[in-house]
């Protein structure tokens, strides 16, 4: 622990700033600057471009970059999962050799977790790792891979053991995207937009010291990258644009990296119902007269009211310390999903035979549509509602877990052709 | 305004908690049921004096403790869950608050304390359930005579005083009489939920003494404050049944297995956990809003609405989860169904609520 009190940071942070930070700078070169000066990440260990800071020495540097308009180091997409899963399960040769590339930018990531064959049970993966005279030779297939077309390296799970519990056989891999063995696929959705990958693996090569946390641990490695996961709030959230009226090279070129980050998600908000734009829209239609709608916008009321009370609730008992179990997550997702389907029904009540249309010409110049027709993916995206029913039902009521088909070595289990 | 219980509060909800979990078990609901007046004296005098329940949202002028909707949700939660059968919401939340609301002070100076004891026990006619717009068309009052009919009033026949709500040549006024007064007949109503006592009172030019008046505004504040306390009601009768639920499925075997093992069964409880989670934060959050003057003014019937919908749903789950066990007599469920069934459409459907709420959003759009 760095014992620092918050007005020498305060003061160091300042003056250190003052000294160096030039927004005529190129991004890259401003960040090897900001990194090599520890204050991109202070809550990292002293060794690995950090201060040994605390999340409340942390949030200092954090809110004095804020206010000053200091561009940060890069944050987008899977990147800072690499980054943190590295730092907290990799040896000291991983450590030194790739955290820094990710922070300046330099270097871009993928996650490959999940596979056609292996969706909520992402441990059922068989994606096949073999060593073979000292490199670690993969094959298989990788879908729903954010950012993994302009990736640099992925951090990836495959099998390395077959004749083991299925947990038990998998291990976690940095592999080099640029590879002949590596192929990648946009993966179009139903609503038309590619915001993932997918990545097909053919005798592609990981070296020997890419291993991360041994051989047959991947699973716990994997656990933590997940646990990052859900902290951050999923690997395709997007990031704001530049506040402010900061003017400068490094602006723009971070700007750019923004646009390009956040362009696979410009629907996000839609797939969300646009609560937002429902009153608004019933009153300018007039459906807000009809007596059906009113039922169905009523109900959509209180449904978001109910779940942003129970979630306020949940955080006050959190913050209490109370032990009772309150699985806030799982239930704001469920309520998440049942929310934006109700929505999507009362935009749908709003529109009535104009929801036949699409694009520019149609409501809220197509938002309305994609809405429609993007809804569905918020009730799996992240963890379907089932898993997340299954969390609610066997965390918090305790009920018995459902009996299990997969037990025993791998090679045994039955699983997708 | 308040966004959660405070310590003092969940100390006094165990003290609720507790009473009641030993003077309304399921076996002294069903006696009580059956019987004429569907309550037991001796632990309503308990309830009154000794707990001191009926005096809890009154104000300590009219002999109360001075505590407002939220204490009051406290202890209508902790009834629902319970069942309490007695004139508790008929006496003091229907003719308290209407008392409360609109009573001349000389009234309110007499009667609210001999409520706020137990020892008179009152009820609120009014001539419509369904909704506070259609209140004051068939009960009227002219020159100090009161005629037509109030086809459900809940707890008439265990009552000594009614308070009325009747139309006038023009608006609506509050009038107090006596069961026993001449021109009052009360006729016990057959209840669907027989732990809820019902009657038809009509009035054949019954000599009346006038108490107050009551504008439409404020018939719909009363509204507002029956709502929340029915609506803490039900959320305290669906929690119950959640919990009952998922308690049974843990321990009824079929196929070999626990069916609380199935995800059928366990998916329809974790949806109606997030229900239950939701109407109870509503719910509390009307009774926060009431107690501030603050928040929504449509927040009383969202939570009516949810809570009704929560709590049918809740005793649909209950039985069908059960299987063949709770369709009968025997098994306790059918107590909370009814009372679910009945509380659904008591003040006003789901529906009338929705709406309510719309035209209440819209008013001050």
């Amino acid at each position: 622990m760095n014992e620092m009190s918050l007005d020498d940071i305060t003061g160091e942070v300042n003056a250190w700033l003052d000294e160096n930070w030039d927004p005529n700078l190129s991004l890259e070169d401003w960040r090897r600057i900001l990194v090599d000066g520890g204050w991109a990440t202070p809550h990292w260990p002293s060794q690995f471009f950090g201060r040994d800071f605390t999340l409340e020495q942390s949030a200092v540097v954090a809110r004095i970059f804020n206010e000053r308009g200091v561009v940060p180091v890069a944050q987008t997409g899977p990147r800072r999962l690499a980054a943190e899963t590295i730092l907290a399960m990799g040896n000291d040769d991983q450590k030194s050799r790739y955290l820094r590339p990710i922070l300046t930018g330099e270097h871009s990531w993928c996650q490959l977790f999940s596979e056609p064959g292996s969706g909520s049970d992402l441990a059922g993966l068989s994606t096949k790792a073999q060593l073979v005279d000292g490199r670690w030779i993969i094959n298989g297939q990788k879908v729903w891979n954010t950012s993994a077309h302009h990736a640099d390296y992925g951090i990836l799970v495959a099998r390395t053991d077959w004749d083991v519990p299925k947990h038990q056989g998998i291990s976690f891999f940095l592999i080099h995207m640029h590879q002949p063995g590596v192929e990648v696929r946009p993966l179009k959705q139903m609503n038309g937009h590619a915001s993932f990958n997918e990545v097909f693996m053919t005798d592609a090569v990981v070296a020997a010291e890419d291993l991360v946390g041994g051989e047959g641990n991947g699973w716990a490695v994997a656990k933590t990258t997940l646990s990052y996961e859900r902290r951050l709030g999923g690997v395709g959230r997007s990031f704001g644009g530049v506040q402010g009226d900061w003017r400068g090279r490094v602006y723009q070129e971070y700007e750019k990296e923004l646009t390009i980050a956040n362009e696979p998600y410009t629907w996000y908000p839609q797939r969300q119902g646009r609560v937002d734009l429902v009153l608004p829209r019933a009153r300018e239609t007039g459906a807000i007269q009809d007596p059906a709608t009113r039922q169905e916008i009523a109900r959509l009321i209180c449904m978001q009211k109910g779940a942003s009370l129970a979630s306020a609730a949940a955080e006050a008992k959190r913050k209490s310390g109370s032990n009772e179990l309150v699985p806030a997550g799982s239930i704001g997702k469920l309520a998440a999903s049942v929310i934006a389907r109700q929505a999507a029904h009362v935009h749908t009540l709003i529109s009535s035979a104009d929801a036949m249309r699409s694009g520019p010409d149609s409501a809220e110049n197509g938002l309305v549509a994609e809405v429609l027709i993007s809804v569905p993916a918020i009730s799996i995206a992240g963890g379907t509602d089932e898993i997340q029913r299954n969390i609610i039902s066997e965390r918090v009521l305790t009920m018995p877990k459902e009996m299990r088909a997969d037990t025993g070595p791998f090679r045994d289990i039955k699983r997708n052709e | 305004m308040q966004t959660e219980y405070t310590e003092d509060q969940e100390a006094f909800r165990e003290v609720v908690s507790r009473f009641l979990s030993d003077k309304s078990q399921p076996a002294m609901v069903r006696e009580l049921m059956e019987s004429e007046e569907g309550f037991d004296s001796q632990v309503w005098q308990q309830l009154c004096s000794e707990v001191g329940l009926s005096a809890t949202h009154f104000p300590e002028a009219y002999g109360g403790f001075g505590f407002g909707p939220v204490e009051l949700g406290i202890i209508a939660e902790e009834m629902g869950r319970y069942i309490y059968c007695g004139p508790f919401f008929a006496s003091c939340v229907m003719a308290g608050y209407a008392l409360l609301a609109s009573a001349s002070e000389e009234a309110k100076a007499s009667l609210l304390p001999e409520i706020a004891t137990g020892s008179t026990i009152a009820t609120l006619v009014l001539d419509n359930l369904n909704s506070p717009a259609l209140v004051g068309e068939s009960l009227t009052a002219r020159e100090g005579r009161l005629s037509g009919n109030a086809p459900l009033v809940v707890d008439a026949q265990n009552a000594s005083t009614l308070i009325v709500i009747a139309g006038e040549a023009s608006g609506l006024g509050l009038y107090c009489l006596a069961t026993d007064a001449t021109g009052v007949q009360i006729a016990a109503v057959e209840a669907l939920d027989s732990t809820r006592k019902l009657a038809s009172v009509s009035f054949a030019n019954a000599d009346v003494r006038k108490i107050g008046d009551i504008s439409r505004n404020t018939l719909e504040q009363i509204w507002d404050y029956l709502c929340v306390a029915l609506a803490h009601e039900m959320i305290g009768g669906a929690q119950h049944l959640l919990e009952s639920t998922v308690d049974y499925t843990k321990v009824r075997y079929q196929f070999g297995r626990p069916i609380g093992s199935f995800q059928s069964l366990k998916h329809r409880c974790a949806d109606l956990l997030m229900e239950v989670e939701f109407a109870k934060a509503v719910t509390h959050h009307a009774a926060f809003c009431l107690a501030a003057g603050d928040g929504e003014p449509y927040v009383a019937s969202m939570a009516k609405a949810m809570a009704a919908d929560t709590y049918m749903k809740a005793a649909k789950e209950a039985i069908q989860m059960r299987g063949g066990i709770g369709f009968t007599w025997e098994e306790d469920t059918h107590l909370w169904y009814k009372r679910a069934k009945s509380s659904e459409v008591f003040l006003g459907t789901p529906a009338m609520h929705r709406e309510r709420m719309m035209s209440l959003m819209e008013e001050t759009a």
